[in-house]
């Protein structure tokens, strides 16, 4: 062996300098490639930096126009009329009704069906309504807005004639249908992941199903739940077309869903929808009122960060 | 023998006990019962409105549903108005979508798979990728607006429609292909590395073919989302009366760019629904159900073939 081996030592040491040459273009190749994979996985990281930055930057215009002090507290939101106000309480009235009567449907209907899908139901129930439910959550808003609009409303009008055909009330109550799959999958995830040994061990003491869901897995799950309730908030706040085909686009400031009501995104959808000027004050608005769209949601989301970490239970 | 001991009032309150626990029992029992009923009817509250949605958009749309309403332009008329600009629009900025959408995610997820190290750096993308999956829509549509429609100048086109939605859908792909690439067996890996295989080889030969059916299931459902979003889409301008198609590359007079197509006016199908809705004409109404009944044909055939390609292709493989 070491003859064949020295039988050539010329060619074996240029052999092994063709080996640190491959090695070496081959650790740059990969250095290289490692670095695009890097750059493709900080465009997450640059998205939210251009987030940030365009909505501090466009809506420092605004606020070069109007104080900040007039934009928390006016009572009315007139952005194109000759005596302008702006006041930020008016849109918000409108998502927080509206998001009100989304959620008092979407959170207590969506825990029932958690609580019922995951103590309850057999496998084969599941495997067949859990899709079923992501179906509701897969189908575009859009068509939800449709459906508020053209075939919620008058029905409800039926019952109640005096409602207005746009209106918070059928937007909300769409919406939170819409919203189900969101609070009811993950509270789901989070009631099945809480270890059998509870249910066996609350079972053995004579408990009924209702009783172990309600008193054993729903707080050993609390964590989870919080997250699921969370989400369903966010995307409440967050929701555009419903609310914009459905509840008008009328700011108006009240708690009453019998009234048509603006929301921050369905004024986006107006302003982008008309013929303002990029740079007038009337158009800088939509980045006032995304910035406020946006700190609500980043309140939401640490809310929800503070919740997961305190009642987090370790099995 | 146990009965001797105890007095006769004994006994007595023995019986009392066990009825009183009987009764607590039955209505413990009941509780129970009323309950499953109770979910029974918070899940068929569920269902019935979806399939009260389907029904109402069924009957109202399909008997609009002809060939020339695929054929013909948005119209004043609400007998002529049709949704080819809208749903060729969709197309194209699905493809743009597609083309930037999926190499980016799939980078960026095998990034944070296979090369990322485990310090705050990967941390904060890690929890930017969920914030980002949490922030509204139209707050995407807001950073289009400003950053790609008038800091870049890319105009209010097809282009930056395609970017904002894949911008949009990136989270969703991200995650996907992590969980794909993750369920692959380490022994797959632990083979090719002890071949020599650099850590490129590794993933482009065997790792990703194997997780190709979830990436392409994570794909397909990040689009049939990016489908249905409106309220972006408006944001950046997208006009909703479009009666023209985009150029086709190459043709007219003069020729038209290979990419002018990208630059063009256009609407997609959502915003055709919107504007229909918003008339007060019941007639448009009944356009704004059939273009509707196509728009979900056209998300649910998505889901169910994310669904069925990603039930074939796992098939073939064997761990």
């Amino acid at each position: 062996m070491t003859v064949a081996a020295s039988s050539n030592p010329i060619s074996s040491e240029t052999r092994l300098a063709e080996y640190a040459r491959n090695k070496a273009q081959r650790k740059r190749r990969e250095t290289v490639i490692e670095s695009v994979l890097l750059l493709a996985a900080c465009v997450s990281v640059f998205t939210t930096l251009g987030i940030v930055y365009i909505l501090i930057r466009e809506s420092l215009v605004f606020f070069a126009a109007v104080p900040l002090w007039d934009f928390l507290t006016d009572t009315q939101w007139t952005p194109l009329f000759s005596d302008a106000h702006f006041g930020i309480l008016v849109l918000m009235s409108g998502t927080l009704t509206s998001s009100m009567v989304a959620l008092l449907i979407a959170i207590p209907l969506g825990t029932i069906i958690a609580i019922y899908l995951s103590e309850f139901a057999g496998h084969k129930t599941r495997e067949i309504l859990k899709p079923t439910l992501e179906l509701l959550s897969g189908v575009p808003t859009i068509i939800y807005g449709y459906f508020a609009l053209l075939f919620v409303t008058p029905l409800i009008q039926r019952i109640y004639p005096e409602l207005p055909g746009f209106n918070v009330l059928s937007a909300g109550l769409v919406m939170g249908i819409m919203i189900i799959p969101y609070v009811s999958s993950l509270s789901e995830d989070a009631m099945r992941a809480v270890p059998m040994s509870l249910r066996e061990g609350s079972y053995a003491m004579g408990a009924t199903r209702y009783h172990t869901a309600v008193k054993v897995v729903f707080p050993a799950a609390l964590s989870g739940i919080a997250s699921a309730y969370i989400l369903g908030i966010s995307r409440a706040i967050g929701e555009t077309m419903i609310l914009a085909v459905a509840a008008g686009m009328q700011p108006n400031l009240t708690l009453n869903p019998m009234e048509p009501a603006a929301t921050i995104t369905s004024f986006i959808v107006q302003v982008a929808l008309g013929d303002l000027p990029h740079g007038s004050v009337g158009y800088q608005t939509i980045f006032a009122a995304g910035l406020t769209l946006m700190l609500i949601t980043l309140c939401f989301n640490l809310l929800g960060h503070w919740l997961r970490k305190r009642f987090r239970e370790a099995y | 023998m146990d009965g001797s001991t105890k007095s006769p009032a004994g006994r007595g309150t023995a019986a009392r006990d066990m009825r009183a626990l009987r009764v607590l029992i039955r209505a413990h029992k009941r509780w129970d019962m009323l309950f499953s009923l109770l979910g029974l009817l918070a899940l068929s509250i569920a269902i019935l409105t979806l399939v009260a949605l389907f029904v109402d958009m069924a009957v109202a749309g399909i008997p609009r549903l002809n060939p020339d309403f695929f054929t013909s332009f948005a119209s004043r008329r609400a007998g002529q108005a049709g949704i080819l600009s809208a749903w060729v629009g969709s197309i194209l900025v699905m493809i743009v979508t597609a083309c930037v959408a999926v190499p980016v995610g799939i980078a960026g997820a095998v990034y944070l798979e296979e090369y990322a190290r485990k310090n705050w750096f990967t941390d904060l993308i890690e929890i930017n990728i969920t914030n980002l999956a949490g922030v509204p829509s139209i707050v995407y549509g807001l950073l289009a607006l400003g950053l790609f429609v008038y800091t870049f100048g890319l105009g209010q086109s097809i282009l930056t429609a395609g970017l904002t939605l894949a911008l949009l859908i990136l989270p969703i792909v991200i995650t996907t292909t992590r969980e794909a690439l993750r369920a692959i067996p380490q022994h797959v890996r632990e083979g090719a590395y002890a071949c020599g295989a650099s850590k490129f080889q590794v993933v482009g030969d065997h790792l990703l073919p194997y997780g190709l059916p979830g990436i392409l299931t994570g794909v397909i459902i990040g689009l049939s989302r990016a489908i249905g979003e409106t309220a972006p889409i408006i944001t950046i301008g997208a006009l909703t009366f479009i009666a023209f198609l985009p150029p086709v590359p190459f043709t007219g007079e003069p020729a038209a760019g290979a990419f002018e197509w990208l630059f063009s006016p256009f609407t997609v199908m959502p915003i055709q629904i919107f504007n229909w809705t918003s008339r007060p004409d019941p007639a448009f109404h009944q356009n704004a159900a059939a273009a509707s009944f196509v728009l979900v044909f056209m998300t649910l055939g998505m889901n169910a073939l994310a669904i069925w390609l990603r039930y074939r292709l796992r098939k073939n493989i064997k761990w």
